[in-house]
């Protein structure tokens, strides 16, 4: 055994697929690993997996509602130590047609994809800064490029949390802090489960995970897991919008 | 409404599936309504993990839940797959007691199907390796069962084809070995009853199987390859051979169903006799293969089970007693050539009995070969099934896609035992697969 610290990363939504896969690659590079998840048993069943498929995995878990802001601060403080990299994969497609009815429905879904991550990331960016160091990644979605018909309160909700992203990463550029965006377009998850989704479009959350760790090399500012979707996205943006209003996407 | 058809693609059924992503889930679903199994990667060959009303997967079940790397004691959820367990532990010096011969199998699956693999006559079965199980009841119970703890449902677990209610997860101990090298010793065998000698000879090595050339006639009829398997050491690796191989991904697969003619007698007899020519030239020499071909060569060919052509195919896979062996199996061999129903890689291997209420061994031999399905061979089958029965012999329900009533109750004298185990725990009208409707289990 080694003497040095190992490095550490804090994961949001750690018990999501993608923050499963993202844990097990961290975990795998030696990394210290602490999932954050609002169902404590649910992180446990996720510690107690990568705990057993290494010898080597230092798996540890915290409690953390995205939705209670006010808690963020006081998580943060309670930590052993301020983690070397943190990544949130917190995120929450809820229902469209019932977002469009119930305002309490759709009020949740825009805080658990915009205002729970983007003030935990702040929260987080404030200590970043003051120590001059770490790796902030936020896994945002396509859905933010451009608001659809068929999901545009998560994209609402994704479209900010870009947005945020944007501004820390401008914010703290020159502080040797660094902050990443990743949009990874269709991945086979549960979220996703029973969808018909799109082969060539879609990643699994291994790739996501893979995608993400290589940022600890060489940092991204904005990454499209499968480069295609850069292209696709492209020329979404560009239709106008006398046209785009009346297509079915 | 899925295609929920087994590995063969025989008999062809669909149904409604319903998904858990973890044990409470789990538990709800099987409590949820009758008529009800579990099924984990669908390589059941039949009709066995197809619930007769509905049928539950567990996609997410797939949890380890602990690994005491000193006793090689794992803990993990049901629908973990072999695959997942092999790729962990194998790089780490650890491999399972017993591997079936496909590594697309769940925990859950290994232990209702009770397999066995080519250890079977020394090891016995994967069940007698299982420590505890946790088992849901459609009361919406969980509870554990191990040989102290509910022993009579745990028995009947093991082999129970998923009819005892849905297995949550369980215990087992892998062994450690120095590499993930096997060292295979080929050997020939000219016809049936040295094949038979020759397993008996070699009973005292770890691994042992005998690949049989089902469509070699006269005086080469059963004419085999007997391939011995040790794990090998350290000291016995090339400096250029890794330790831990790992293992291939299906780079090859069959894209299509082949046409159904394309396999007929001419082709699987040059096959065979140009793989036994192959297999005989290596007699008595002594080579290092990887863990993953070893044990399970058609795992590189994705969708292997497409060659069979569209109407699919049946794995006939029967042990008959010791002392009728080589006469039923002689017997079998003969139709079988006679008709010109062929198979690749029919399987020929010693058995010891199993401890499962209803596990598939016996003491004797068991013989495995697949049939592309054709009305004719249908008949031929049932033709076969009663020399099986006659001998006192029984059908592996894991492969079983169409044996009669009478063939499974002559073969499974357990099975009033059986029922009454499924009585008692109350998941008799419950727990219910086309298989046990089909066969009365």
């Amino acid at each position: 055994m080694s003497d040095a610290p190992a490095q550490s990363v804090l994961v949001l939504g750690g018990t999501s697929d993608i923050g499963r896969a993202v844990a097990s690659a961290y975990a795998a590079k030696g990394w210290q690993v602490t999932l954050a998840a609002r169902d404590a048993k649910a992180a446990a069943r996720e510690a107690a997996d990568l705990t057993a498929r290494r010898d080597t995995s230092r798996i540890e878990t915290r409690s953390l509602d995205i939705l209670d802001t006010d808690a963020f601060r006081g998580f943060l403080d309670g930590l052993p130590a301020l983690p070397d990299t943190v990544i949130c994969v917190v995120g929450a497609m809820g229902e469209q047609a019932r977002a469009e009815r119930d305002p309490v429905h759709a009020a949740e879904v825009l805080r658990t994809n915009f205002e729970g991550p983007a003030l935990f990331l702040e929260a987080v960016a404030g200590r970043f800064a003051a120590r001059g160091r770490g790796l902030i990644v936020g896994i945002s979605s396509v859905a933010g490029d451009r608001g659809r018909a068929t999901n545009y309160v998560y994209g609402a909700g994704k479209a900010g949390f870009t947005a945020y992203l944007s501004g820390l990463r401008n914010r703290l550029a020159k502080g040797g802090v660094h902050v990443a965006t990743i949009k990874p377009g269709f991945v086979r998850t549960r979220m996703t489960e029973g969808m018909d989704l799109p082969g060539p479009l879609t990643a699994t959350p291994a790739t996501v995970a893979e995608r993400i760790v290589a940022l600890e090399e060489r940092p991204r500012d904005v990454v499209y897991i499968l480069r295609r979707w850069r292209l696709v996205m492209l020329i979404i943006r560009a239709i106008p919008e006398a046209i785009f209003k009346k297509l079915k996407l | 409404m899925k295609d929920l058809s087994g590995w063969g693609r025989y008999p062809r059924l669909y149904g409604p599936l319903a998904t858990a992503q973890t044990a409470e889930a789990a538990t709800r679903l099987t409590a949820s309504a009758p008529g009800v199994v579990a099924r984990g990667l669908g390589r059941a060959y039949g009709d066995a993990a197809i619930g007769r009303e509905r049928t539950l997967a567990a996609p997410g079940l797939d949890r380890l839940k602990g690994f005491d790397a000193e006793t090689g004691l794992l803990r993990a959820e049901a629908g973990v797959s072999l695959h997942d367990i092999l790729t962990t532990f194998v790089p780490r010096g650890f491999f399972p007691p017993v591997v079936p011969g496909t590594r697309f199998v769940t925990l859950g699956g290994m232990i209702a199907s009770d397999v066995h693999g080519k250890n079977q006559h020394n090891e016995g079965t994967f069940g007698e390796h299982v420590e505890v199980l946790s088992l849901a009841l459609p009361d919406g119970r969980t509870i554990r069962c191990g040989r102290n703890e509910n022993p009579e449902l745990f028995r009947a677990t093991i082999g129970g084809m998923g009819l005892t209610g849905t297995i949550l997860d369980a215990s087992f101990r892998l062994r450690r070995v120095e590499t993930g090298w096997i060292r295979q010793t080929t050997s020939v065998a000219e016809n049936l009853s040295e094949a038979i000698a020759l397993l008996g000879r070699t009973s005292g090595a770890t691994y042992t199987v005998a690949w049989i050339d089902v469509l070699a006639r006269g005086t080469s009829l059963g004419r085999s390859l007997i391939l011995e398997g040790e794990h090998a050491g350290r000291d016995e690796l090339e400096p250029r051979q890794v330790p831990f191989p790992p293992a291939r991904t299906g780079r090859f697969g069959v894209p299509f169903d082949m046409p159904g003619g394309l396999l007929n007698a001419r082709t699987v007899s040059a096959f065979n006799a140009l793989y036994y020519r192959k297999g005989a030239r290596r007699a008595g020499q002594t080579t290092l293969v990887p863990w993953d071909s070893y044990f399970f060569p058609l795992d590189g060919i994705a969708r292997w089970n497409r060659i069979y052509g569209p109407h699919g195919f049946v794995q006939h896979q029967c042990v008959i007693p010791e002392a009728r062996a080589e006469a039923v199996l002689s017997a079998m061999l003969d139709r079988l050539s006679e008709t010109g129903t062929g198979s690749f890689l029919a399987v020929l291997k010693r058995l010891r009995a199993g401890t499962g209420l209803m596990s598939f061994p016996m003491d004797g031999l068991t013989l495995a070969l697949d049939i592309p399905v054709s009305e004719r061979r249908l008949a031929l089958m049932a033709e076969i099934d009663g020399l099986v029965s006659d001998a006192g012999g029984r059908l592996y329900l894991a492969k079983d896609a169409c044996q009669s009533r009478d063939t499974f109750e002559a073969g499974y004298p357990n099975i009033a035992a059986f029922r009454e185990v499924r009585r008692d725990a109350g998941v008799f009208e419950h727990m219910s697969s086309k298989q046990s409707e089909r066969l009365g289990l």
